[in-house]
């Protein structure tokens, strides 16, 4: 890789143990996929909760916090994705102390570091959206994709140890989405309806996802009859990125560099496939199929939205939910949810509102085992995707279907709320 | 001896028994790590073990995690060898750069029908360019199927140690 004075003098240890060992890792990552050179960012965003970095990750981090302060501040503003708990709800989760632990020696390194905690990984609805062309190095793939896609910023899924280190450099190998040519769409999706519900949309990601397949794929969508709304938009991304590993989409006419369809699709890019009703409630079905009962429900991945949260509000009014009904947002939308009643309707309701965590973030597996947990309901086909691994059986229902099963403990046929 | 050469790769030589599947790899969507197995049901090598093998698999799939999860592995010594895939994403090369962990890739065939589940084979990114050999053939075991982890021969080779520094900087 190609490197200018302040690159190589980085490398060399001018700038500290921390940003020599940065630079390092990004050459050694740049290298594999083919960066001609670095890149400067103007944020990075850091993945790091406790279940994936165990105690010898933290202890990493905690290495690093210790080195003097001129050499262990990031150089551009860095935050953070959710974390692995509440602690305000820590005991109700039944979280242990040892997770705690290592949750509050994370932060403190963080911090030591400079990074800000937002905790949130809907950072381009709340904190700061990304510019058209900026290049960023974040490190969430709900946030990569919705940022790139929808946006028009730039940037590679950048993982934990990967976002610290464009943070401390300020830099990212510059290869992937940071490149003009690999944001040509690969392949064409007609679809044939336009989802309503949320869980529509992220249905839709997750078929999309599954027929793209890798992370290289950039999938441009066709036929879509309105402009998706941030929350749609939300879902349809995460569900993508999660099923299919996927960092860039484009929907012709709607998104910022699809225009028009021929500004991505090159002339005589084939369909790769059509997608209908019938294949959206096919997809929910096939989970909803292997459950019958709900033990928790849960709305989370992404963080809720403000509006989100209101919706949601609005449909637990009067009603009173039977099993755990967990609703997760980030620590930027709770305290507008609690200044506007929105906090206080849901727990009327019997709902558990969570701030700064994500579900699957938050040793899923432990609580799983603590508090008897199988059956889950949720309207996220993300946290659908990911939670079978952790031992769960979710259903994919829509948020008024989820709610149904709070309040009744049960899945209707065909998840039909009456 | 039948080799297959890569378009890039990082880590040491290392020798293993491959456990071989068309599916694709995510520490957190798939694994049970506490037991080193295959959780996710639906995943083509779901109950068997991870540990010690070569992972032979199709694509990276899911999020971010796994770039801090195979240092977490790898710390515990619960991970595999090495991890050969067809197609990488970058959170798998960030988190193989972390762990020093070895990781093979871009094939010109598909390497999942290529090596034999349960071969002993040599993953090499020292190779101009990175290959992976397979020694023993014989050893491939069709019985070999769900729910039976494989015995295990794994080991790094004695002074063939490298870094990624050595793959070519225009691999890709």
């Amino acid at each position: 890789m190609q490197l200018n004075d302040a690159e190589r003098a980085m490398l060399e240890g001018a700038d500290g143990e921390a940003r020599r060992w940065a630079i390092d890792h990004q050459m050694r990552v740049g290298r594999y996929l083919g960066a001609a050179d670095f890149v400067p960012v103007s944020q990075a965003h850091i993945m790091a909760d406790t279940e994936s970095l165990g105690p010898a990750g933290v202890e990493w981090l905690e290495r690093l916090a210790a080195l003097p302060q001129a050499e262990r501040q990031v150089r551009v503003p860095t935050i953070t994705d959710p974390r692995g708990t509440d602690f305000a709800a820590a005991v109700r989760l039944q979280h242990q102390d040892w997770m705690l632990d290592l949750e509050r020696r994370t932060i403190a390194a963080f911090q030591a570091m400079g990074i800000l905690m937002t905790d949130t990984c809907i950072n381009y609805q709340t904190i700061m959206p990304a510019v058209r062309g900026e290049h960023m190095a974040y490190g969430d793939t709900g946030v990569v994709i919705y940022s790139n896609s929808v946006l028009g910023a730039r940037s590679n899924f950048e993982g934990g140890p990967s976002a610290l280190a464009a943070g401390l450099t300020g830099r990212t190998p510059r290869y992937g989405y940071h490149l003009d040519e690999k944001r040509q769409a690969t392949m064409v999706i007609d679809v044939e309806t336009t989802p309503t519900e949320l869980s529509d949309w992220g249905a839709l990601g997750g078929i999309v996802g599954r027929i793209a397949g890798d992370y290289w794929q950039v999938p441009a969508l066709r036929g879509l009859d309105r402009i998706p709304g941030s929350d749609e938009m939300k879902h349809f991304g995460a569900a993508l990125a999660s099923y299919g590993s996927v960092a860039l989409f484009h929907m012709a006419g709607i998104t910022p560099e699809a225009h028009t369809p021929t500004d991505v699709i090159a002339p005589g890019l084939p369909v790769k496939a059509r997608i209908g009703a019938a294949d959206i409630e096919a997809f929910q079905a096939a989970y909803r199929a292997k459950v019958d009962t709900v033990d928790v429900v849960v709305f989370s991945a992404p963080q809720l939205s403000l509006l989100e949260m209101r919706t949601l509000a609005g449909m637990l009014d009067g009603r009173h939910a039977i099993v755990p009904l967990l609703v997760v947002t980030s620590p930027q939308v709770k305290p507008e949810a609690d200044r506007m009643g929105l906090t206080a309707r849901m727990e009327a309701a019997g709902a558990m509102v969570l701030s700064g965590m994500c579900f699957y973030q938050s040793y899923a597996r432990e609580m799983a085992e603590a508090n008897q947990w199988r059956n889950l309901a949720t309207n996220s086909a993300k946290l659908t995707n990911i939670l079978g691994g952790y031992g769960y059986r979710p259903a994919l229902m829509s948020m008024a279907a989820c709610v149904d099963a709070a309040c009744s403990g049960r899945i209707r046929a065909g998840g039909i709320v009456p | 001896m039948s080799v297959f050469k890569a378009s890039a790769a990082m880590g040491s030589v290392v020798r293993g028994r491959a456990v071989v599947a068309k599916d694709g790899f995510s520490a957190r969507y798939d694994l049970d790590r506490a037991k080193g197995v295959f959780s996710r049901a639906e995943h083509k090598l779901a109950g068997r073990s991870y540990v010690d093998v070569v992972l032979v698999l199709d694509a990276a799939k899911g999020g971010v995690a796994t770039a801090w999860m195979l240092h977490e592995m790898q710390a515990r010594g619960v991970v595999p060898v090495a991890l050969v895939l067809n197609t990488v994403n970058p959170i798998m090369v960030q988190g193989a750069a972390l762990a020093d962990f070895t990781m093979m890739s871009g094939f010109e065939t598909d390497i999942t029908l290529a090596v034999p589940d349960g071969a002993l084979v040599e993953v090499d990114p020292t190779a101009d360019p990175p290959c992976l050999r397979i020694l023993d053939a014989s050893a491939a075991a069709p019985s070999a199927g769900i729910g039976a982890p494989m015995a295990t021969a794994a080991s790094a080779v004695p002074g063939r140690d490298t870094t990624s520094a050595s793959v070519p900087d225009d691999a890709a």
